[in-house]
């Protein structure tokens, strides 16, 4: 902390710098924006005022009266009008990016009020400047903007990125709170309030119940937005996450549902018990149907990611397009968009996810969050605006009733449903999950926007409602989000660990399943891990090949994880460049011959060069660099074609061949080091089986590729037909000694670092440069067929993933 | 005959019913269950529960019929395996895999996650010297990918290697070339796994839970 103070203090002059930058620019936004939305007033009152203004005024009212003499340069004229909308949009979200980029520079702020109150905030001032410079405030948080356009991108980034294998252990608890919860908040505020207008002396009498009861389904709806802009900040565990995340998610459809019931019956004034039992049939359609909407779109992106790997460019356009059209397909038939979003997002996530390319696939996530965090800004921001804009009723009354009676029902409901739930949870819900789970109920937007979407004639009380809904938000946001961080470290609840995911838990996840599937078939009777391993068998069997192109579908889940780490850790190391110590320090720390069991014969005859002086170590290393650019090239040019061609054929052995060829690498290295001077050395010295040995000894004896060729260029060629004879022994009778280890491993460091460079500059350099032969040859040409078999190499390195700015003057050399 | 052999049986559920932790129902359908599968006889042997066909699709089928008759999972200080158990081994493998009860003390939940974690570790710790050597962590890893052909062989040994390292790096820091990990030993083996939440993780819902009548899981 004290390091990051000391770094922000001292570019607290850029950052002053920068503040008065956005400071600026929200002038500009606010004026023009305000300006914008009501030219017609601007018009009007066109005359004095101060100078910003006078400027937005002239462009806005130069259109409104347009002048009809002739005009000296007639292609030149201000237009405003032509470019208002797209112009308007521009701002709001460049203002929106603008105040999430500066909240980053104020650290100590954000780590104590939540964004989302900040944004709030930054919308109230925007509106406030807004009527301050007497335009009418734009009706920003339209229902048809916030239902078309900002919830979609935040709902989908959650629906992908769920965490399923939580969320269905928890599906029993989640789907009770989401709708018995949601059903008792709603008819307890509802009821209550209705209770509380009849009261003499409220000048509320004229409220009815039926409006009462919708005016409850409005608010008792936990928003998915604002739990999630809360709950990320503050680290909570994944159990008590995804239960507040999972119940804001799924209480969509009860929320729907009531709604438009209580909305129609407000309308026909009448209620059966037909219509309540229409009513919990509607709830059966919409949630499903949203759900099966969702699914058939989800399995449709997912079938057509399997064909695109001749154009990959528009690969994650189609997760996008997908999902918006689950989502809109939904809200046509007034089903749950929100629920179908999640099942699309859900179901296509890992097909989609074998079958579209790395980069395609690091597009999507980027775009879901750039999407669903300006998103976001802008629903908090409009939020504001939208307080200061709409027409208020306070009433004392139904107001601080509405709150009081959110917080009671929410309390009662949580703590009623737990006792019942934690009868069934193995795993039981303690007091302070309770709380947390109670407390961490936040309203939000949609709330707002519902309440926004009232009809006037109809509900005389709309207004009355949307000052109570913007209160709730804003005490909910506010004080339940500011202080549910310090409540959750003064209660200790438990957060979420940080570590990233080591193989050895993934292991251990996986050998559990099938030990507990074990158990439970012994014990004979058929419990969930049962049923899971059922439909994870179908889904391999069936579903997996139908939707994944290639081979890849036959990838055990372990396999993938492996693969996906070792990618990791190639891009870490890639991206690492020069850097002495490596992200991924776990490998290089420890090498294989640490945990190999097999101990080795001390070193028999020439102890080839252990040091090299500086000069040569340069040499070699420039040497080397020059070559792996060519390489590169190479591999580049031939790679840009098969890899639109047949992206997917080798699969999975992609991932070996990267690696391979870093063990190539680090063993060309160790060759180069012993032959540099001594050329033309018989492939079966005992230096070189030690350097077999050593860089990869267990994984090329396991190929059979090691023994059984002679000469050092084949036996780069490692193929993956495996003939079952182990060859281990005779490599590892091989001599080796720590010394000639200790300089390998550092070569191997040296060299992957290299390697990783050497690949970045041989991208960006000219692809002429012919291909020089240099002492090292035999590995180059190993280096070469190793590639060349291997486009998805390719593929693998050459996507840094996020971070891409180049490393080029990174230094390779010391 | 029927009645004294159920009254004895009855005060033979309730003895291990204390013992164990699990409530009498569930003695009752686990006792059921173990019946079935012996066709009535009084021990159990591997062969009964290979031939259980719903076992036949599990990869680790082996690991688990082995762990039934491990004795360190019968809670007796001894190694080596038996070729037969009673009911009573029968239910103490199963107490591992009962959930945790509510309200536990840290030092309980820290005794009943060694329990579960030592559960495991003897699964993959098969000569039961007390390590995880290399060659047993892989054939772990191979027995868990046995189903996915010919690529799940292949790929075995690179992810078993790789959680070795993995393994060697977090419990010993940076290791010279010439310095030799010769195993996951148990406390190396609660250290990698020290995120992994077995206490809840690692359970079974045994028929006719009742929770009133659950004990918190200390098993004598």
């Amino acid at each position: 902390m004290s390091v990051r103070v000391a770094l922000h203090s001292r570019s607290f002059l850029e950052r002053g710098l920068l503040l008065l930058v956005i400071l600026i620019f929200l002038e500009g936004t606010v004026l023009t924006l305000g300006a914008a939305s009501s030219p017609d007033i601007s018009a009007q009152d066109n005359t004095g005022g101060h100078d910003h203004l006078d400027d937005h005024r002239g462009i806005a009212g130069s259109h409104v009266h347009p002048n009809y003499t002739k005009k000296a340069f007639p292609v030149l004229s201000l237009d405003y009008h032509h470019i208002q909308v797209p112009f308007e949009i521009s701002l709001w979200v460049l203002l929106a990016s603008l105040m999430k980029l500066g909240f980053h520079l104020i650290p100590q702020l954000s780590s104590i009020v939540p964004e989302s109150c900040l944004l709030i905030v930054v919308g109230l001032l925007v509106g406030g400047l807004i009527k301050l410079a007497g335009e009418e405030v734009p009706p920003v948080l339209d229902s048809n903007l916030f239902f078309l356009c900002l919830l979609p991108p935040i709902i989908l980034d959650a629906g992908y990125f769920l965490p399923i294998r939580p969320f269905m252990e928890n599906i029993g608890t989640i789907l009770m709170f989401a709708v018995v919860g949601t059903l008792w908040n709603a008819f307890f505020v509802g009821g209550l309030l209705y209770a509380v207008c009849q009261i003499e002396g409220t000048y509320l009498s004229q409220v009815e119940l039926l409006p009462c009861l919708l005016f409850g389904s409005i608010i008792s709806a936990v928003d998915p937005v604002a739990v999630l802009a809360v709950f990320e900040e503050i680290h909570i565990n994944e159990l008590l996450h995804i239960l507040v995340f999972g119940e804001s998610l799924l209480n969509d459809a009860v929320t729907v549902v009531l709604y438009h019931l209580f909305e129609e019956y407000s309308g026909a004034g009448e209620v059966t018990p037909m219509d309540v039992v229409l009513g919990v049939i509607c709830f059966l359609i919409v949630s499903l149907g949203g759900i099966a909407v969702g699914a058939i779109y989800g399995i449709l992106a997912a079938f057509t990611s399997r064909f695109t790997s001749h154009t990959r460019v528009i690969e994650p356009l189609f997760v996008f397009v997908y999902s918006y059209m689950a989502y809109l397909s939904a809200e046509m038939f007034h089903l749950s968009g929100i629920m179908a979003l999640i099942a699309c997002g859900a179901v296509m996530r890992p097909y989609v996810e074998a079958n579209i390319s790395h980069k395609s696939h690091t597009t999507v996530k980027y775009f879901l969050k750039m999407w669903s965090s300006v998103s976001e800004t802008l629903i908090f921001i409009f939020l504001g605006v939208a307080t200061v804009a709409g027409p208020h009723a306070w009433n004392w009354t139904f107001v601080s009733v509405t709150v009081i009676l959110c917080l009671v029902s929410r309390v009662i409901g949580v703590v009623g449903l737990t006792f019942i739930i934690n009868k069934f949870r193995i795993v039981k819900l303690t007091t302070k999950d309770q709380f947390i789970v109670a407390y961490g109920g936040l309203r939000g937007a949609i709330a707002f926007s519902l309440g926004y979407l009232l009809d006037k004639n109809l509900f005389p009380m709309r207004t009355m409602f949307l000052t109570a809904i913007i209160t709730e938000i804003f005490f909910t946001v506010f004080v339940q989000g500011m202080t549910i961080k310090p409540l959750v470290d003064l209660l200790a609840v438990k957060k979420k660990q940080e570590a990233k995911r080591s193989i050895n838990e993934e292991i251990h996840t996986q050998f559990l399943d099938h030990l507990l599937t074990g158990i439970e078939d012994i014990c004979g009777h058929y419990g969930h891990h049962h049923w899971k391993d059922k439909l994870n068998r179908f889904n391999k069997k069936y579903i997996k090949k139908c939707l994944i192109a290639g081979e890849r579908y036959k990838e055990p889940q372990l396999i993938a994880f492996y693969h996906k780490m070792e990618f990791k850790q190639a891009i870490e190391l890639v991206e690492s460049g020069g850097g002495v110590k490596l992200p991924s320090a776990v490998p290089s720390q420890v090498s294989m011959q640490n945990i190999q069991p097999k101990k080795l014969p001390p070193p028999v005859a020439e102890r080839a060069l252990p040091q090299f002086t500086k000069g040569r170590e340069e040499e070699i290393r420039k040497i080397l660099r020059s070559n792996l650019q060519k390489t590169r090239q190479r591999l580049r040019s031939y790679n840009r074609h098969t890899l639109v061609a047949d992206p997917f054929e080798d699969g999975w052995n992609d991932f070996i061949l990267k690696k391979q060829r870093l063990i190539e690498l680090e063993k060309k290295m160790t060759e180069m080091s012993n032959y540099l001077t001594v050329p033309g050395a018989t492939p079966d010295s005992p230096t070189m089986c030690r350097a077999r040995l050593a860089s990869g000894s267990d994984f090329k004896a396991e190929k059979g590729g090691a023994k059984v060729i002679p000469d050092p260029n084949a036996f780069y060629n490692i193929k993956a037909s495996s003939d079952g004879v182990p060859t281990i022994q005779v490599d590892l009778a091989s001599p080796q000694s720590p010394d000639s280890v200790n300089m390998l491993n550092e070569f191997s460091k040296r060299g992957a670092t290299g390697q990783g460079l050497g690949q970045r500059e041989g991208a960006d350099r000219d692809e002429d440069q012919g291909l020089m032969m240099k002492p090292a040859g035999k590995g180059e040409k190993g280096e070469e067929e190793g590639g060349n078999k291997n486009p998805g190499l390719m593929r693998c390195l050459s996507d840094p993933g996020p971070s891409n700015e180049d490393e080029e003057d990174e230094p390779f050399l010391p | 005959m029927g009645a004294s052999q159920s009254a004895g049986t009855e005060h033979e559920f309730q003895d291990l019913a204390d013992r164990t932790g699990f409530s009498l129902e569930q003695i009752g359908n686990i006792n059921k269950r173990f019946r079935q599968l012996t066709n009535n006889e009084e021990t159990l042997s591997r062969e009964d529960l290979a031939s259980i066909p719903a076992l036949d699709n599990n990869p680790i089928r082996a690991q688990i019929i082995n762990a039934f008759f491990d004795k360190r999972n019968l809670h007796q200080n001894e190694t080596g395996t038996v070729q037969e158990i009673g009911f009573e081994e029968f239910l103490l493998v199963m107490t591992h895999f009962r959930p945790a009860a509510m309200g536990l003390t840290e030092e309980e939940r820290e005794n009943l996650r060694r329990e579960k974690l030592r559960f495991l570790f003897n699964m993959h710790d098969t000569d039961s010297d007390g390590t995880i050597t290399l060659e047993e962590y892989r054939w772990v890893v191979e027995e868990l990918l046995s189903k996915a052909g010919i690529i799940g062989q292949e790929t075995a040994k690179a992810i078993a290697d790789a959680a070795m390292l993995e393994v060697a790096g977090t419990t010993r820091g940076k290791m010279e070339p010439d310095e030799f990990y010769e195993g996951i030993t148990f406390e190396n083996f609660l250290q990698i796994l020290k995120t992994f939440d077995i206490e809840t993780r690692m359970h079974v819902r045994f028929l006719n839970m009742d929770t009133a009548t659950l004990r918190c899981g200390k098993s004598k």
